[in-house]
């Protein structure tokens, strides 16, 4: 490795560091300062205003927003998530009771899809034209075009409440055997992986054939080499940082997935808790949770942005 | 001496069957929202019938909801919810992203710089999840719902805006507009813009399915349209109780949904290669 590609590296979780910073601040002032009061949210319509004024006061929120968002991104660093009002719980005993759910709905779902995407965008590439190529990009186009809670919907339809194969609702008890979660695991993910692999199999076949048109490709061509061989020896090294920008890409509908997902089946994540907590305004845990996508997220994409980097061969 | 011009080149409009299938979809439901009034058989919000969860009928066109209301005139009545709110954020969207690439593009340098940087931001929060913090800070009420799309939305267009435009400030038609001392609004409106405007209307069509999915997900939420009004997604949540019945009322609001986003994503996917190159 070389100073170079440390220097890049470097350059990037800097960026990172102060994007998440951006974006707590676009998140607190966002949730903060637009119209709307947490006090007299929870006490509801019959409230007087001295008593919204000294709830308010107990809740902290008399003081300006500028200290208060230094105290929650202290908190935040320290480990202190805030508490939340609404449930009267403290909001990382909440989040540590979710986040390991969504998590393993997430990475089931990453493992299926990345392989079955990308091998079918680059299948599609290789083939190129051919029926099997348009097939894929017409499923393709239709699966971008179908909400989620439609294939989510149908699906419930078709085989929970129809062949009652498999449970509607996705709550596991923990005494649970494997079957049993196996089963209540099946739906959700598919729609997750649905809504997830449409975008990852176009970008991956669009970086394979700008990839083809190159003269290095052209040359392997001249020489004799076939075609699977041009694609998977020539276009495919050279195309990695295209496709895993890609698969970071596609981790922003995915979490859009989850939200929508968790709710239709009830699915115990973390997603379904933030959305729970829109509806009950509970502020403190729509901050913490957004901070943990957020940071999610932009972990993925740095993440990819220096696999990118590492796998340009022109900087080793 | 007499000048001879090259003959005129004839622009050839090739429409591929299944891209005009597509935009009789697309007007179809245009035309539904602009006149979903005359077009309903029943006030939206009325009960009409005692049967919850009816089947399709020659009364009922599409059956009845979970209160015994005609499904029929709120999907008709959701279309102008659906469309009309998306409609006017991707306007809105439009606008501001549009007018801030092109003003990149033209000015560049620091100016260019900083507007990306801050623009970038939003970037960094997945779409769903900022529809989600804007929303539980200020509300679901339909302005909220339009300016949240609107934040959601113009960093997309300004980024498409700006690179379609720093390469065409770059051609020589442009150098030459400045050579004889064109201002930057000039070059903006009449040089750059009119040779970037078939790409962005095609990238504004990708845009407008992305908003009518994200809105729809909102309100399917319970996030977006309240009751007891309701655009496509709000009809799916208030009736997914009807799923153990398998009532239309769950899949047609759905179904419309689909048809309208494929059918716009089919008609780009099948416009002239020409633009289609320009939209990668």
């Amino acid at each position: 490795m070389n100073k170079r590609i440390l220097e890049m590296i470097g350059g990037r979780l800097a960026v990172a560091i102060l994007s998440l910073f951006l974006v707590s601040l676009a998140v607190f002032f966002i949730t903060e300062l637009l119209p709307g009061d947490t006090a007299q949210e929870l006490l509801g319509q019959a409230v007087t205003t001295e008593a919204a004024s000294q709830l308010r006061e107990t809740l902290g929120l008399d003081r300006p927003a500028i200290l208060r968002y230094f105290e929650w991104i202290f908190g935040l660093l320290t480990g202190d998530l805030g508490y939340s009002h609404v449930s009267d719980r403290p909001v990382a005993s909440l989040v540590a009771e979710r986040l390991p759910n969504s998590l393993t709905l997430a990475a089931v779902t990453m493992a299926i899809t990345i392989p079955l995407a990308l091998s079918l965008g680059i299948f599609a590439a290789i083939w190129k034209g051919s029926i099997f190529d348009r097939a894929i990009s017409s499923v393709a186009i239709m699966l971008v075009s179908f909400p989620e809670f439609m294939i989510a919907t149908l699906l419930v339809m078709w085989l929970s409440v129809y062949l009652q194969w498999l449970p509607a609702l996705s709550f596991i008890p923990t005494t649970a055997d494997l079957h049993t979660v196996v089963l209540a695991y099946i739906m959700p993910v598919s729609v997750l992986v649905f809504g997830s692999c449409s975008q990852m199999i176009r970008l991956s076949r669009a970086a394979i054939a700008d990839a083809m048109v190159t003269p290095y490709v052209e040359m392997a061509m001249l020489k004799g080499a076939s075609r699977s061989r041009m694609v998977l020896g020539h276009a495919l090294p050279n195309s990695v940082a295209p496709i895993v920008n890609s698969v970071a890409l596609s981790m922003s509908g995915l979490l859009g997935g989850v939200i929508i997902v968790e709710t239709v089946f009830n699915y115990p994540g973390l997603a379904k808790l933030m959305v729970d907590g829109v509806s009950t305004r509970d502020m403190p845990l729509i901050q913490t949770c957004s901070m943990i996508f957020c940071g999610f997220y932009l972990v993925l994409i740095t993440a990819a942005d220096i696999i990118a980097i590492l796998s340009n061969p022109r900087l080793r | 001496m007499t000048v001879s011009t090259a003959p005129r080149r004839k622009i050839r409009f090739q429409i591929r069957p299944i891209a005009a299938v597509c935009l009789l979809v697309v007007l179809f439901w245009i035309v539904v929202a602009l006149f979903a009034p005359l077009l309903v058989h029943y006030p939206a919000g009325d009960m009409v019938s005692y049967d919850y969860f009816g089947p399709m009928s020659k009364e009922y066109w599409l059956g009845t909801d979970y209160l015994g209301r005609d499904i029929y005139s709120r999907l008709i009545v959701g279309t102008r919810y659906t469309i009309g709110i998306a409609f006017v954020g991707l306007i809105l969207a439009a606008l501001i992203g549009i007018t801030l690439g092109l003003l990149a593009a033209a000015f560049g340098g620091v100016f260019d710089t900083i507007l990306s940087r801050a623009i970038d931001t939003f970037v960094g929060i997945p779409n769903l999840l900022l529809a989600l913090v804007i929303v539980a800070g200020g509300g679901s009420s339909i302005p909220i719902l339009i300016g949240a799309i609107t934040v959601i939305f113009f960093p997309g267009c300004y980024r498409f805006t700006r690179s379609m435009a720093v390469n065409v400030n770059a051609l020589d038609f442009i150098s030459a507009a400045r050579a004889r001392g064109e201002g930057h609004f000039y070059i903006m409106i009449h040089e750059i813009l009119p040779n970037i405007a078939g790409p962005i209307m095609a990238d504004l069509g990708l845009r407008f399915v992305h908003i009518i999915l994200l809105l729809s997900g909102l309100s399917f939420l319970g996030l977006g349209v309240q009751p007891p009004n309701a655009d496509w997604g709000a009809l799916v949540r208030e009736n997914m109780i009807g799923i153990s019945y398998g009532s239309p009322a769950v899949v047609v609001p759905s179904l419309a949904l689909a048809s309208l986003a494929l059918a716009i994503n089919l008609l780009i996917d099948n416009l002239p290669q020409r633009v289609r190159d320009q939209l990668e």
